[in-house]
């Protein structure tokens, strides 16, 4: 029995910045005084708190030491772990009290506003321990849903609790389940799948359940292959996420060595089994029906709905598929009931949402918030504020299939409908905020790209179209567009929206129609100006040095890779435009702010 | 795994441990100074002792942590125990065997042990 537990945050935000020494260090020092008997470590899923990895924290006490490194270590166990003196210079600057004393981690103001439930155990427990899991109420919700409850049961107070789909959709899960359960009665097979093929850029919400919560999956899909009458179960896991696909296989192994997978769970008739399965990583594979030809053994492609899963999924058998998220609610809401879920939220859109914020935010990290907290708490209290004191220009939802938010809707409460309303979606959660030193053409421009790479190629509207688009960007941020270009775009973007095979393709022209109807005015500076106004389309950048504050030392004509830059000390310099690739390093190596770029 | 029970007996094993992660406030909160004058004391085993059993008892609203010296160094090892309300009864010359003694009559039950705290040595 340990009298104090060290977590060491062992998501992927905490790997990157070197948790792994540090857990190392961690486990030889207390070692080498002896400690190994009273204080366990244990490695966690993601804190949330990525910009300040590593990240460990101490109980009982609950010191939560941020950007430790290992040679920190030694202090900490000689400090902390044997004379109970924190160390303060080491905790994170938000829990520090201006008089005496520590505050509560809950009392901070990235965590203040955040509720758990998706992630209540990332950070909590280890991951590979059925034990913790089990010790934090885990399978109570799947014994009293084999034991005292029908399927319908189920089903019923998951639609009452009007949980609706992470990953993008908002489809009503227990709807889904009921259709399910319902549409096929003599179906001699059925399946539960599970998407985490995450795919958006910067978004990594479900990696993060996988990696710090593995058996919360196993106990929903458990849940509802009984609810729909379902005895095997997949999930699909791109390949990239090594740490999750490990833990998962892990937490799989353990809970078929307990029987909470195999036959006769909890002394029931009921089986359930799980595989994994590996995705190599394509977009189009987190769309369902190009995620069920994928696991079938078939090139990823799209095909048309109806027939939906639900009738006809994997090898034509009825499915259910949800996201990792979506799951990760579920026994919660098994346990705790249906009124408890839809006591949070919005009218419409219950419960919590989890985001991964990144971009020119100073929190970077994963958040979970109630529906219906506004853009301006997740960006202010929680992100704390953006870099630099620079401005708010917008934030980006949805990723490639999602719109942006500008400054204007900022108080606008983020449930699924008001996002949809104002041009944006849900998507599955990634929160990408920009500031004034982003040129909303570039970030069309950049989704666009990432969308014509990642087509499939089976339609042509998505296959064509969306490589048009990029053209028409391209066109327009090299300083080579026309007005009648602008306008064309919306046409095409339309084009693309109604006459595209599935998700992908439909939502592929958000970024630009979120973009054209609230940075319209940008779109135009770039044709008829031919300037971009954040400075970040180098076609249309002119580099010039301003004599008045320029000191002729020549710095910026020896750092000049194209030798565009002439002059002499004390003569005037001057860069020539011909010969300038506008690489930056003259604006960088100047001391007097003499070169400027507009 | 066959039955509620079974799963319910794993929970109960486990439970002390994850309360011990959460972030409410602790209604007592047992202290132990761990200062080198408590470590040469034998505050060491003191402190594990009291923390394995308010784990195997699963006792709600305790938490048993260190601290540094608190300034009586003859009298170490030192445990204090403070309640919700402020108040603080301070064990000193403890061991193993006291520790236990502590944990049945005082967490559990509420009684002061008296002949252990400070007063009782004539300071």
């Amino acid at each position: 029995m340990f009298r104090s537990h060290v977590l060491v945050c062992g998501g992927t935000g905490c790997y990157a910045s070197g948790c792994a020494a540090v857990f190392t260090a961690l486990d030889t020092e207390i070692k080498r005084n002896g400690l190994e008997k009273e204080v366990g470590v244990v490695q966690t899923g993601c804190f949330g708190l990525c910009a300040l990895g590593p990240i460990l924290i101490v109980y009982p006490e609950g010191s939560f030491y941020s950007l430790v490194k290992e040679t920190d270590i030694p202090e900490i166990v000689s400090e902390h772990l044997l004379k109970g003196r924190v160390v303060e210079r080491l905790l994170y600057q938000e829990t520090l009290c201006e008089e005496q004393g520590i505050k509560s981690l809950n009392e901070t103001g990235f965590y203040k506003k955040q509720l758990r439930i998706a992630l209540r155990n990332c950070g909590v427990i280890n991951p590979e321990e059925i034990d913790e899991y089990i010790g934090a109420d885990g399978y109570e919700a799947l014994g009293k849903c084999l034991t005292e409850m029908t399927p319908d049961d189920v089903i019923k107070i998951v639609l009452d609790s009007g949980l609706r789909g992470r990953g993008g959709g908002g489809f009503p899960t227990g709807r889904k389940w009921q259709l399910a359960r319902n549409l096929v009665p003599d179906a001699d097979q059925k399946y539960v799948c599970c998407n985490a093929d995450e795919g958006d850029p910067g978004a990594f919400m479900d990696r993060s359940v996988l990696e710090g919560d593995p058996h919360v999956l196993i106990e929903a899909m458990a849940i509802a292959g009984y609810a729909i009458g379902a005895n095997m179960g997949y999930v699909y896991v791109r390949a990239e996420y090594p740490i999750a696909v490990k833990r998962l296989q892990i937490a799989i192994e353990q809970a078929r060595n307990y029987g909470l997978l195999g036959k006769n769970i909890f002394g029931t008739d009921f089986e359930f089994d799980l595989e994994i399965r590996l995705g190599a990583g394509a977009f189009v594979c987190g769309e369902e029906t190009a995620l069920m030809t994928s696991i079938e053994g078939h090139r990823g492609e799209p095909n048309p709905r109806p027939p939906f899963p639900a009738e006809k999924g994997l090898w034509g058998k009825p499915t259910v598929l949800n996201n990792v998220e979506t799951y990760a609610n579920i026994p919660q809401i098994i346990l705790k009931g249906a009124d408890w879920f839809a006591s949070m939220g919005t009218e419409k859109s219950k419960g919590t949402k989890v985001f991964a914020l990144g971009g020119k935010i100073n929190n970077t990290g994963l958040v979970e918030i109630p529906m219906g907290t506004t853009l301006r708490d997740v960006v202010y209290e929680i992100g704390g504020g953006i870099p630099d004191g620079k401005k708010f220009k917008a934030a980006q939802t949805g990723g490639p299939s999602g719109g942006c938010i500008p400054l204007s809707h900022i108080d606008v409460p983020i449930d699924y409908d008001n996002l949809i309303e104002i041009g944006s979606m849900m998507g599955s959660g990634g929160l990408i905020i920009m500031d004034e030193d982003n040129c909303m053409v570039d970030i069309a421009k950049f989704f666009l790209e990432f969308t014509v790479e990642e087509s499939c190629g089976k339609c042509t509207p998505c296959r064509i179209g969306t490589k048009r688009l990029y053209e028409t960007l391209e066109k327009i941020t090299s300083g080579n567009g026309t007005m009648e270009d602008v306008e064309g775009l919306e046409e095409l973007c339309n084009y693309i929206c109604d006459n595209s095979l599935c998700g992908l393709g439909q939502t592929a022209p958000n970024p630009v129609k979120s973009t054209l109807r609230y940075f319209k005015d940008e779109y135009i500076t770039h044709v008829k100006d031919r300037k971009c106004p954040a400075g970040v389309c180098t076609d249309l950048l002119t580099y010039k040095i301003v004599d008045e504050k320029c000191k002729r030392c020549t710095a910026c004509i020896k750092v000049c890779p194209t030798e565009a830059i002439t002059g002499a000390v004390k003569e005037l310099h001057f860069i020539h435009p011909e010969k300038c690739i506008k690489c930056d390093a003259c604006v960088q190596r100047c001391k007097f702010d003499a070169i400027i770029k507009e | 795994m066959k039955s509620l029970a079974e799963l319910k007996a794993i929970k109960d094993k486990m439970q002390g441990q994850v309360t011990m992660r959460n972030h409410d406030e602790a209604e007592l909160r047992v202290v132990v100074g761990m200062a080198t004058c408590g470590i040469a004391a034998g505050a060491r085993p003191v402190l594990q002792t009291l923390s394995a059993l308010v784990q195997e008892k699963n006792l709600q609203g305790v938490t048993v942590t260190q601290t540094g010296c608190i300034g009586l160094c003859q009298f170490e090892p030192i445990v204090e125990v403070h309640g919700a309300n402020g108040e603080k009864v301070t064990y000193i010359n403890m061991n193993e065997e006291k520790a236990r003694e502590i944990v049945d009559k005082h967490l559990v039950r509420g009684q002061v042990v008296a002949e252990y705290i400070v007063g009782s040595s004539g300071i």
